[in-house]
């Protein structure tokens, strides 16, 4: 060894590796202070507004339209005449062209819209970014290519469009909602009024850009924002056909009442409480992996979340030690860092609802673990959290409390789990982790919800059918099931 | 740490006594984990932090035919000084190479805190009697390797004959005497992440003080997945028994964001802890200068081209 390598000084090694900021940028989006309503192919001016924010920071977005009865009237009326006028008669094949337009113009605006997702919803970047909005132009890649098969998809039926569709949609997933109501509604012939949710209009207001950049016709979509009242109205009109509505259970029960005896076509995608269950012959760590996946994220804003966790009770303990670990490693924070795990919550009244709920889950006498995590002081946050103890009777169990909030349940036997698993109001999906390929069919035949995973959760996919069952609602979107709610047939 | 014993012959499963549960893995969801992870985004600090951190971990390597004792010692230099113009640069870990070079590195690295590692065992095939084997280990470690990287026999394991290959591991570490021991796999070679997995908890059971994925001849190498069902086993292990067992990733590992992912699955599966040399190792040839390249860009804000970098 020579001098010059030998006079190398120790210094003390740091140890502990913090990863820096990695916040994307905000330059893409390019947001106006003031939005009306999309009505016609233009801008409407609004009678009333209200301020739309970004839930992790509080700061005031941009300020959107309050749709009054007036305001949906016109987008009604828009869309009304835009069906008579051409669309509705125009050819699969030119109808086609429109959606793969959009589904390219998604694709390649795609940053903007993940990072306008995040900066009004909360939710983390990667997700917008590798969930979202692919998913979003895969719907409508997927019903361009049905518009000009409506025939071969359902032969001797003679299909033919419905007329207007009134759809609303949650907050949840604002522009993979919107994706998944307009995609098949635009293939089969219809014309639309969109009513995005309260707190997450803008990326709805974005996508009007991209409608005027493929050139859709005016008036064959609109989007009036607003609040429930906004969404009262349009259910109310009599100049629409049909409606679509994804969101709460209670809203859907009310929405089913008024339209009662009118007529008018439905579908209802609602709540869920899906059990994921667990066996003990799993692949342990990829089933910690999928639990955590499954009710964390989109913090646990999703309506098919696996916010139970039943688990084999030979493998409950080391089970929830894992789940545990796994949980202190989230990273929760500013949605637009790429390496946020868990973003904001989206509103302030859903936090105090998650709040609510867990607090109950305290006093009813279940165990609560949160791993410890620093909060950002602005905006609406809630760490992942965990309930264990608890009693299929607690409200924790049975309430979904859309928010990363996780019950873990015990069972000894697939019979149990089956029992356990549908004692439910909800129905919309389940998760089985077994090695076992004859166990996952044998649960999936008694499961009864809308999707059942297997060694997986929540993925997703245009080509299969999404739905419910009991409560969570009823009709199916995705695949060849979801045009048909959106045609009448000709006998 | 309490050395598992040689087991009686014909006991064909000897992890059950020592684990309660071999378990299983899902490849597609090991796959995705492995893919999420890989898109953290390291930057500034952090990356410098993950650079040296990469350097301080890892073992310069040079297994070929045409090895020669001055190639060698050029490489010693290199380990101990990896950049001559920028003295904060840390030296790696180890020096790894045939048993016929270790006197020369031995010599060349005294006193610099660089630790020589001899490949044994019949490297890289595995596929010689066990007594040449253990033989080839005893005269590495008389030659003066601090470590040695054995192969297991991939032959036995994969026609089920695992008691052999436990008590390979169990004679070897045996006859390493005070020298470390790192096992390999040759996870390219062992076809599903079940077999990584039990191969891993058998070469744990066997003494092992690292577990090592692959030899570098064979592709593909240390994927990472591999590495992440690898470091998932490591953990186990550890919340069941409390042992600290080592890992090394080796084997196509060549960029510098190739090694902050790797870093990154260590760190996010097992936790600073891990993040040291005694505990993690990265075997490379060609990665450390993309290293040095990243980290002067990291400090001067540029690229400079590869002639400013020292080829060994």
């Amino acid at each position: 060894m020579t001098d010059i390598e030998r006079k190398r000084d120790r210094t003390a090694v740091p140890t502990d590796w913090t990863y820096a900021p990695a916040p994307e940028s905000r330059d893409l989006v390019r947001l106006r202070e003031r939005y009306g309503h999309f009505v016609g192919g233009g801008w409407i001016e609004p009678a009333d507004t209200y301020a739309t924010i970004s839930p992790s920071t509080e700061e005031t977005l941009a300020t959107v339209g309050q749709g009054t009865a007036e305001d949906v009237d016109r987008a009604v009326a828009a869309a009304r005449a835009a069906f008579a006028n051409g669309w509705s008669s125009l050819p699969g094949s030119e109808r086609a062209k429109y959606l793969f337009r959009i589904a390219r113009l998604l694709q390649e605006r795609s940053r903007e819209f993940a990072v306008l997702e995040s900066l009004n919803g909360g939710k983390p970047i990667k997700e917008s970014r590798d969930v979202d909005l692919p998913l979003a132009a895969a719907h409508f890649f997927y019903y361009a290519g049905w518009a000009d098969k409506l025939e071969y998809a359902f032969p001797n039926r003679r299909p033919a469009p419905l007329g207007v569709a009134a759809q609303i949609i949650p907050w949840n997933f604002p522009l993979l909602m919107l994706a998944w109501k307009l995609a098949p509604a635009l293939a089969c012939g219809n014309t639309v009024v969109l009513k995005p949710a309260e707190t997450t209009p803008l990326t709805a207001l974005l996508f009007c850009d991209v409608l005027r950049q493929a050139e859709l016709p005016p008036g064959v979509v609109n989007v009036v924002t607003g609040d429930g009242r906004t969404g009262a109205a349009l259910v109310e009109h009599d100049g629409i056909d049909k409606v679509a509505f994804t969101g709460s259970t209670e809203v859907g029960k009310s929405i089913q009442r008024q339209l009662a005896g009118t007529g008018k076509k439905l579908t209802l995608e609602l709540g869920g409480k899906a059990a994921n269950i667990v066996f003990d012959d799993c692949a342990l760590d990829q089933a910690v992996e999928g639990i955590v996946n499954g009710i964390y994220f989109n913090q646990g804003h999703v309506c098919c979340a696996g916010s139970r966790l039943l688990a084999q009770e030979s493998i409950h303990e080391p089970l929830v030690e894992k789940l545990k670990k796994r949980l202190e490693t989230l990273r929760v924070g500013d949605p637009l860092d790429k390496n946020t795990d868990v973003g904001a919550i989206n509103s302030k009244l859903q936090l105090e609802r998650i709040t609510e709920l867990v607090e109950a889950g305290k006093e009813e006498g279940a165990e609560i673990f949160q791993p410890p995590c620093r909060l950002p002081e602005k905006g609406y946050w809630f760490a992942p959290t965990v309930f264990t103890n608890v009693a299929q009777s607690y409200r924790i169990a049975q309430e979904e409390i859309f928010g990363p909030v996780l019950s873990v349940l015990t069972f000894r036997t697939p019979e149990e789990a089956v029992e356990k698993a549908n004692n439910t109001p909800y129905g919309l999906s389940a998760g089985v982790w077994t090695e076992k390929g004859s166990r996952i069919l044998w649960m999936a035949q008694r499961l009864r919800a809308g999707v059942v995973w297997a060694n997986t959760f929540n993925r997703f996919d245009p080509a299969s059918p999404f739905g419910g069952y009991k409560e969570s609602g009823f009709g199916r979107e995705g695949g060849l099931h979801g045009l048909e709610p959106y045609l009448r047939f000709e006998e | 740490m309490a050395q598992a014993p040689a087991l009686p012959a014909g006991f064909e499963l000897p992890l059950e006594l020592r684990l309660l549960r071999i378990g299983s893995v899902d490849a597609v969801a090991l796959e995705e984990r492995a893919a999420s992870l890989a898109k953290r985004s390291i930057k500034k600090d952090a990356k410098v932090f993950a650079l040296e951190l990469a350097i301080r971990t890892t073992d310069l390597t040079t297994l070929e035919g045409s090895d020669t004792p001055g190639k060698v010692a050029a490489l010693c230099s290199k380990a101990i000084r990896p950049d001559p113009g920028d003295p904060s640069i840390p030296s790696c870990a180890a020096i790894c190479v045939y048993p016929n070079l270790v006197p020369t590195a031995r010599e060349r690295l005294a006193g610099s805190g660089v630790k020589v590692a001899a490949v044994a065992t019949g490297f890289p095939s595995g596929q010689y009697p066990t007594k040449l084997k253990v033989a080839d280990v005893r005269s590495a470690v008389e030659l003066g390797a601090d470590e040695i990287d054995m192969v297991i026999d991939r032959g036995a394991f994969l026609s089920g004959r695992y008691a052999k290959v436990y008590d390979e591991v169990v004679q070897v570490k045996e006859a390493c005497g005070e020298a470390h021991l790192k096992v390999i796999l040759e996870t390219g070679e062992l076809g599903t992440y079940d077999n990584v997995r039990r191969a891993t908890l058998l070469a744990i059971a066997g003494g092992a003080d690292f577990v090592k994925t692959s030899t570098g001849k064979v592709n593909p190498a240390a994927t990472l997945p591999v590495a992440l069902c690898m470091l998932e086993a490591v953990r186990d292990v550890h919340e069941e028994t409390g042992r600290r067992i080592g890992f090394k990733a080796a084997g196509g590992i060549r960029q510098a964001k190739q090694a902050v992912q790797h870093l990154v699955l260590v760190h996010e599966t097992l936790g600073s802890d891990w993040l040291t040399p005694d505990l993690y190792r990265l075997g490379a040839s060609s990665l450390l200068n993309d290293i040095l390249m990243q980290l002067r860009k990291e400090r001067t804000g540029v690229y400079q081209s590869p002639d400013y970098f020292t080829l060994d």
